[in-house]
Formats: C-alpha cells, sequence, structure tokens
C-alpha cells in the first residue's frame, strides 16, 4: 500500500491505495464520492470523466497514485455554494438533458471543461467534444440543447432530429 | 487487474535503471496499457510511469528545421503546439480519440504501441520521422516491423520523434466509430524530392508505405495519377467492421482525398 494525497473538490484528500487502484475507485470507495460513475470500465464511455488539475481525464483510466499532488474536481463540486443546481445542471433539467441519468455526472464534467476552453461553442463543436461520453438513452440531441443554452445561446432553432 | 507497484522516476536515466528490474514495463497515458492489464492481457510487477519525466514533454523547432516531439508529449499539446510548424500533424492528433484520451495519451506510448490501427504511425512514417529511444536513434522505416511490433528492445524507451517538416500534409481518417481508431487512414506527405504515403487501419502487417501511390503522385501529384492503383485486398484486414477488398478500396479514396484537400 502506497500513501496517496491530492485536492479533491477544494479539499485535501488522502488515502492508502495499491498500486493498481483507479483515480475512479479511490474517488468512489474510499472517499464516497459515488457522483463519479463507472460504466464501461474500459475507457469507452465517459462517464468516470472527471478533471485533474483542470483537464477532462477519464478516471476509470488513470491510477490513483498518478494524481499525486493533483486538483481534482467531480460532479459533487459543481452545484452552487447554496446547494442550488450550477447552470449548466440546470440546463440539463431545463432542457431534459437526461433520462436514466448514469452519464450525466460524465456529460456535465466533459461540456464544463468544453466550456472552460470554448465559452460559446457551435452545435458542430459540441458533438465533436462529446466524442468520448456515450448516453444510451436522450439520443445526445437535448444534451447538446443543454450545453448551447447553458453557454448563452439561443437553442430555440435547434430543431429535434 | 493483478497488482503491481508503480515507480516514478523523473529522468530518463532513473526511467531505465527501473525499468531494469524484472517484469516492469513503461507507462505513460495509459489509455492502451490500463485497459490492457483490466483484460488480463499482460502482468507487470512493476510500471514504470513516464509522465513526470519533464526533458520527455515538449514540442520544439531545432535548429536543422525538424520538428522535435518529446516522447512523453500529449497528444492536445501536439494539437496545439505543432500547428503553426506542421499543420498536417497537429490535425492528425487533434483528432486521435476523444478529448480526455487527447490530455493522457502520448507519442510515445502511440507509436511504441504500433497498434495497426493506429492514428501516430502513419504520420511518423510518411513523414520519415527518426524515434529518439535512451540508447539510440531509428528511422521511421525500420522502426515499425507489424502489427504491435516495433524495433524497441525490452526496457527501450522512445524519448522523442524527430519530424522533418513536408510542403504540404495531410491525413484522412475514416472513422470507426465504436472504437474512436480510424477504419481506414492515410497520410500523405509531400516533399519537395518526393511524396510520402503511409497506410493504417488496413495491412494484416500494420502501418505500410503505399509505394505505387508514391511513385506516381511523385510525378504527378494529381488525384488522377492514383487512376488505376489498386491494392490486394487478400492481406488486408477483414473483419465484422469491414472485409479487406473493403478496406483496399477505402486505402485508394482515402489518399485521394489527401490528395485534393491538398491542391
Ligand atoms: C477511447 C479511445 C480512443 C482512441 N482512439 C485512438 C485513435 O483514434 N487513434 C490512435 O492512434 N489512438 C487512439 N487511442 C489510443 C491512444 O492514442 C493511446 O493513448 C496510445 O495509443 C497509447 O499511448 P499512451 O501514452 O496512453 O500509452 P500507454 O497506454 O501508457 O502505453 C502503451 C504501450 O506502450 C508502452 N510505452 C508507453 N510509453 C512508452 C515509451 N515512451 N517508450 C516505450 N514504450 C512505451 C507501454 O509499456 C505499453 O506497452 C484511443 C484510446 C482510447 C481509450
Ligand atoms: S467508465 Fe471510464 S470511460 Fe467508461
Ligand atoms: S441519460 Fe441514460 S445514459 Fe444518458
Amino acid at each position: 500500500m502506497t500513501q496517496v494525497k491530492m485536492t479533491v473538490n477544494g479539499k485535501a484528500a488522502s488515502g492508502d491505495v495499491e498500486g493498481r487502484t483507479l483515480l475512479a475507485s479511490f474517488l468512489r470507495e474510499n472517499l464516497g464520492l459515488t457522483g463519479t460513475h463507472i460504466g464501461c470500465d474500459t475507457s469507452q464511455c465517459g462517464a468516470c470523466l472527471v478533471h485533474v488539475n483542470g483537464e477532462a481525464i477519464k478516471a476509470c483510466t488513470m491510477l490513483a497514485v498518478e494524481a499525486e499532488g493533483a486538483d481534482v474536481k467531480t460532479i459533487e463540486s459543481m452545484a452552487n455554494a447554496d446547494g442550488s443546481l450550477n447552470v449548466l445542471q440546470q440546463a440539463f433539467q431545463d432542457h431534459h438533458g437526461l433520462q436514466c441519468g448514469f452519464c450525466t455526472p460524465g456529460m456535465i464534467m466533459s461540456a464544463s471543461a468544453l466550456l472552460k476552453d470554448n465559452p460559446k461553442p457551435t452545435e458542430a463543436e459540441v458533438r465533436h467534444y462529446l466524442d468520448g461520453n456515450i448516453c444510451r438513452c436522450t439520443g445526445y440531441h437535448n444534451i447538446v440543447k443543454a450545453i448551447m443554452a447553458a453557454s448563452g445561446q439561443d437553442v430555440s432553432a435547434l430543431a429535434a432530429e | 487487474m493483478y497488482n503491481f507497484d508503480v515507480e516514478k522516476p523523473t529522468s530518463i536515466a532513473d526511467a531505465v535503471k527501473a525499468l531494469s528490474r524484472d517484469e516492469a514495463q513503461p507507462l505513460s497515458g495509459g489509455q492502451t496499457l490500463i485497459p490492457t492489464l483490466k483484460a488480463r492481457l499482460a502482468m507487470p510487477s512493476v510500471l514504470v510511469s513516464l509522465s513526470g519525466i519533464s526533458e520527455m514533454r515538449g514540442v520544439r523547432l531545432a535548429d536543422d528545421g525538424r520538428l522535435c516531439i518529446g516522447g512523453g508529449t500529449v497528444h492536445r499539446t501536439v494539437a496545439q503546439e505543432a500547428e503553426t510548424h506542421y499543420p498536417g500533424l497537429a490535425s492528425l492528433a487533434a483528432r486521435i480519440g476523444d478529448p480526455a484520451v487527447r490530455n493522457r495519451g502520448t507519442i510515445g506510448g502511440s507509436v511504441a504501441n504500433n497498434d495497426p490501427s493506429a492514428c501516430y504511425p502513419a504520420g511518423v512514417l510518411a513523414s520519415g520521422a527518426t524515434i529518439v529511444t535512451n540508447s539510440r536513434e531509428i528511422e521511421a522505416d525500420n522502426f515499425f516491423q507489424g502489427m504491435f511490433s516495433t524495433a524497441l528492445e525490452e526496457g527501450e524507451i522512445v524519448t522523442e520523434v524527430k519530424f522533418p517538416i513536408p510542403e504540404k500534409a495531410r491525413y484522412e481518417k475514416f472513422i470507426q466509430p465504436a472504437s474512436r481508431f480510424p477504419l481506414v487512414a492515410a497520410f500523405v506527405a509531400k516533399f519537395n524530392d518526393g511524396v510520402r504515403v503511409a497506410v493504417t487501419g488496413a495491412s494484416e502487417n500494420g502501418v505500410f508505405r503505399w509505394t505505387e501511390a508514391e511513385t506516381a503522385l511523385s510525378a504527378d501529384f494529381s488525384a488522377k495519377a492514383l487512376e488505376g492503383l489498386k491494392l490486394d485486398g487478400g492481406s488486408m484486414i477483414s473483419d465484422l467492421h469491414g472485409s479487406g477488398t473493403y478496406r483496399a478500396h477505402l486505402v485508394g479514396v482515402m489518399t485521394k482525398r489527401a490528395v485534393l484537400g491538398l491542391i
């Protein structure tokens, strides 16, 4: 066992892990942050997406020991300080951007990484950025719409396909 | 995954030393290796993480005009920093996998792995790049030796790849949407003394140079020059995503699109 220390959602976090412990398992099992989902466990679906030092990372494909000293943010950090949904989360609710909700934490983390780099993406840019986030329910359209709306763009013309 | 120890050297010299341990294997972005370990297709006892080695990261233009990319440089950085010097290569890096894969996956990991459908081997081979390791320099033409096989010796690390910069170049990727890898892709690089064409995703022997197309395009850089050129579908990968004949056909289409995009 090795001790790892990192900052998770602004707080110091540490724990004893094996070499093979994944960042996703550390977040879920050691820290109880179960908002980070494990969907495929093969780096394909993006349900486990978190931010490591500000970058979108699949937590099922990074070892916990490699996040030593890093600044990690998960879905649990996304709500506003008063506990209300942030703009992106609220847009997913308003535009019906989720059904079962399993992919949603990854979608929100991915979308927030996109909006940080590109505050007003086009529809094509949103779709391209979400290449690594798979949703079995929504057909993506309302997810794209929610992200466009959260970026302050008019989505009334975005017709359902 | 079976358990393993993880070492985190901060210099190439320390990494080489760590790799001399029994059953040790390098870990870069882990975007290929971690899924492989989960499937228990490999069981190293020590993973030597290369991501803390700063001398292996970065993109720089050398005095001889070549673009040098550190083996530990992630795809996202290449997409951003190679853009002004070698846009054809930057565009290849920008289309690998998805954003999270590009934030972790490295050029060194990609060329060392030599997946028969990977993007970088096509860019490296078509550019006539040189692969630099901790102990020697290897020409791309001698480096890739068939599916998942390279000239690397046990414990040898790809520390840098040096790219001659062509006059113009373009990568055409026909995406396999489930894996996000190419089904077939072609990289066409036009130098002042000739054209090089490398193809990935197609052959049972991994990345290869399509020499007939190179000769034709070196004489006449036009889509017309490719007319009538045919590859044998029998030596191409045939699976549920596409037959060998289909892949052979796609090689022609991708090469033609690359040329059309350059004229
Ligand atoms: C969803 C998904 C989509 C992808 N799509 C594409 C795609 O479209 N195109 C594409 O080309 N790739 C794609 N990849 C693969 C990705 O680019 C990998 O990152 C890359 O192939 C391996 O790089 P890595 O740094 O992750 O290496 P790792 O996974 O860490 O290592 C891969 C292998 O190389 C060895 N190794 C690592 N670094 C070195 C080094 N410096 N020297 C010597 N040996 C080394 C390791 O021991 C291991 O055997 C995809 C991956 C995923 C998960
Ligand atoms: S659980 Fe990590 S990508 Fe699917
Ligand atoms: S809402 Fe069910 S997987 Fe996306």
